[in-house]
């Protein structure tokens, strides 16, 4: 199927590159991060394999200031926007160098510089927040826009008609944009809703929807830009469906064997976002299938290097569970702080890497 | 310098900090146009604008979730929830959220905001406009609890809070909003500060630990007491988190005999925590076991809500109990 490059006119060709580079990018390192987790070096993992595009092409629909408040598959778009790889991969496994300081599982990384905030695990919560965070974008008068990110099943949470309902009332800047990849865990759509889109369900909040082919990063990019554009001139809100498949299990603890047909899965990788982006680029000359093998062994090589950084770093220490609970630190935790701080080496089973 | 309520010097203090600090937003059901139920924002959004004062769709899960977001971005916004009965379906928002953005993300991301809530019995509301679940919100790292009992301290207590690099859960007793509790409150910016208790009435005998309006159910208590020449300290927490342990361990030891008194239902109270901490650090100076004054293990009551709730006279009794322990 071609992708639509109606919707991003003027795109040059550096910039389709770019946009294939990065979503080989993120599928070999979910690749290599998913090995990992098998090899037991990470706790956990879970890959956005077959959603690049929706991922890429969302991140590239607004600037790099934009303000992303992202689910569980967007890491991607953070190491689109510059965050290196070994950081990322240091949040994975939670030692020393993970700027979270190892508070969070694996594929949870964030990153204030780069206006990614971090996200909890519990579906849904976020949309509020970027339903805030554009509000208070707008109360300041700054023209940010703000990314929601969230999948088919937090279209069900409470959070989601509440986010989208006073993101409308007060005509705030966000996107919403759905990752419909079909399956939350092991529920498919038809059970989350009645409805037959997730777009259909911005009608009734009093904001344009609209669906879009999800492994055609043109036509997300295209949809987002245009909705950020609106929301950038005052225009509000926007819910975007993004509609692609999960090829993968929703992590490394999952089993999609057991509830989905594999046929379903080989239909899907048929409709690949990457294999489609290659079509594409080879059609208009700007690639030839034989370039694919370098560019993945040379991003191959790029995540390795960084993994090995990663896996060098120091591991966090006891005091790391302390830290950061609250600006000042009251007598409690500092009490608890130095009864650990106290214990003999011996005693420490708890010291060291953080625990796999 | 002027006499003002509990509720008055809540204005007082929204009004000094939105004068003072463009960061400044407050958001809530009816806070608007209307001031509030009780009135607690009145004339605010008249003088600061419906920017910066704003009504909300009715949803608790939004008005914490949205408000969690503008404090991402670097406002200070100040969500009030109508009742404290109503915050549970925004319960995620404050434990899971708002109190974990600075640890789960290594400091990268802060939640200052201060969520206003009445809270507490004794104006007839029924189950769901009277309880006192401080409790809950004890149990959650990351998140500061206040519970004002004077005019002066809630304005100095809530700018403390509005000054807090973290979140801060600011429960109003709304019983002691009553005219009848009035004082001199000082004009202008100050603060008083968090995580501080305040001795309410200084005794050698037996010692009522207490928050909220409880405190003044004890006051009286402690003046029925000197009648029979008990004398009673009464230690009025301010804070529930961060607690104010100095100041609990100085009462216990200055009188060895404790009456812990508060409005929730008992089991697995806030009081609970008071005397594990007491039997911890300070047992040795224990003439007596440790009393508990609160309210029953049922749901709040409307009709009967005198049964349920903490009088002097049972405070009286526990005093009694313990001093000829």
């Amino acid at each position: 199927m071609a992708l639509d490059e109606s919707r991003v006119p003027g795109i040059t060709d550096g910039e389709r590159i770019r946009l294939l580079e990065a979503m080989v990018r993120i599928r070999v390192t979910d690749t290599r991060l998913l090995n990992m987790q098998r090899q037991g070096r990470i706790g956990f993992y879970g890959t956005a394999t077959g959603e690049e595009a929706s991922v890429i092409g969302s991140f590239a629909g607004v600037r790099d200031t934009d303000w992303v408040l992202p689910a569980l598959r967007q890491g991607g778009g953070l190491i689109y926007r510059g965050f290196p790889l070994e950081l990322y991969i240091a949040q994975c496994i939670g030692n020393g160098m993970d700027i979270l300081k190892g508070r969070q599982m694996p594929v949870h990384a964030a990153s204030r510089k780069h206006h990614v905030v971090s996200w909890s695990s519990v579906i849904g919560t976020q949309l509020t927040h970027a339903t805030g965070v554009a509000m208070a974008a707008k109360i300041k008068g700054d023209d940010t826009v703000v990314l929601g990110f969230l999948g088919d099943g937090a279209t069900s949470a409470a959070e989601f008609h509440v986010g989208l309902n006073f993101a409308a009332v007060y005509e705030a800047p966000v996107v919403f944009l759905c990752q419909n990849n079909q399956w939350a865990i092991s529920v498919p759509f038809s059970r989350q809703s009645g409805s037959a889109s997730v777009a259909e369900k911005a009608e009734a909040y009093g904001m344009p929807g609209e669906r879009v082919d999800g492994n055609d990063v043109f036509a997300v990019m295209g949809a987002v830009r245009e909705a950020a554009g609106r929301a950038r001139d005052g225009g509000g809100p926007t819910l975007i469906e993004c509609l692609t498949y999960r090829q993968m299990g929703h992590s490394s603890s999952d089993d999609p064997t057991r509830y989905r047909d594999p046929e379903e899965v080989e239909e899907w990788k048929r409709r690949d976002p990457i294999d489609r982006m290659l079509t594409h680029l080879v059609a208009r000359g700007l690639w030839s299938p034989e370039q694919t093998a370098p560019l993945e062994a040379r991003i191959n090589a790029e995540v390795g290097a960084a993994i090995r950084i990663a896996e060098a770093a120091e591991p966090l220490t006891a005091d790391d569970v302390f830290t950061d609970i609250y600006a000042d630190v009251p007598w409690n935790l500092k009490e608890q702080a130095e009864a650990v701080r106290g214990r003999k080496a011996g005693d420490r089973d708890w010291e060291g890497a953080f625990p796999l | 310098m002027a006499t003002s309520t509990i509720l008055g010097a809540v204005n007082d203090a929204l009004k000094t900090a939105l004068a003072k600090d463009d960061r400044v937003v407050i958001l809530g059901e009816d806070v608007g146009k209307t001031g509030g139920v009780f009135r607690a924002t009145d004339g605010l959004q008249a003088e600061f604008s419906e920017r910066r004062v704003f009504d909300t769709p009715l949803a608790e899960g939004g008005i914490i979730g949205t408000a969690i977001g503008m404090a991402l971005y670097g406002l200070r916004p100040i969500p009030e929830i109508q009742f404290l009965d109503f915050i549970y379906p925004a319960f995620d928002q404050v434990v899971s959220e708002a109190a974990k953005f600075r640890y789960r993300s290594g400091g990268e991301y802060t939640c200052p905001m201060v969520i206003r809530a009445p809270c507490g019995g004794g104006i007839k509301g029924g189950h769901y406009h009277s309880q006192s679940s401080e409790a809950y919100f004890a149990h959650t790292p990351g998140l500061k609890i206040v519970m004002p009992t004077t005019p002066a301290d809630t304005k100095g207590l809530l700018l403390s809070a509005i000054e807090d690099e973290d979140p801060v859960l600011f429960l109003e007793p709304k019983r002691i909003y009553h005219k009848k509790f009035k004082e001199e409150v000082p004009d202008g910016w100050y603060t008083v500060p968090l995580g501080k208790a305040a001795v309410r009435n200084e005794g050698t005998d037996v010692s009522v630990i207490s928050w909220g309006a409880m405190v003044h159910v004890a006051l009286e208590a402690a003046k029925k007491a000197r009648e029979k020449d008990i004398s009673v300290e009464v230690l009025d927490l301010r804070s529930i988190s961060p607690l104010d342990v100095a100041a609990v361990l100085e009462t216990v030891r200055n009188t060895g005999r404790v009456v812990i008194a508060y409005e929730a239902p008992r089991t697995g109270g806030f009081g609970a925590e008071i005397a594990a901490i007491i039997a911890e650090r300070a047992i040795e100076v224990l003439e007596a076991p440790i009393a508990r004054v609160a309210g029953f293990d049922t749901p709040f009551p409307y009709t009967l809500e005198h049964v349920y709730l903490p009088d002097a006279g049972r405070i009286l009794n526990a005093i009694d109990h313990v001093v000829n322990f």
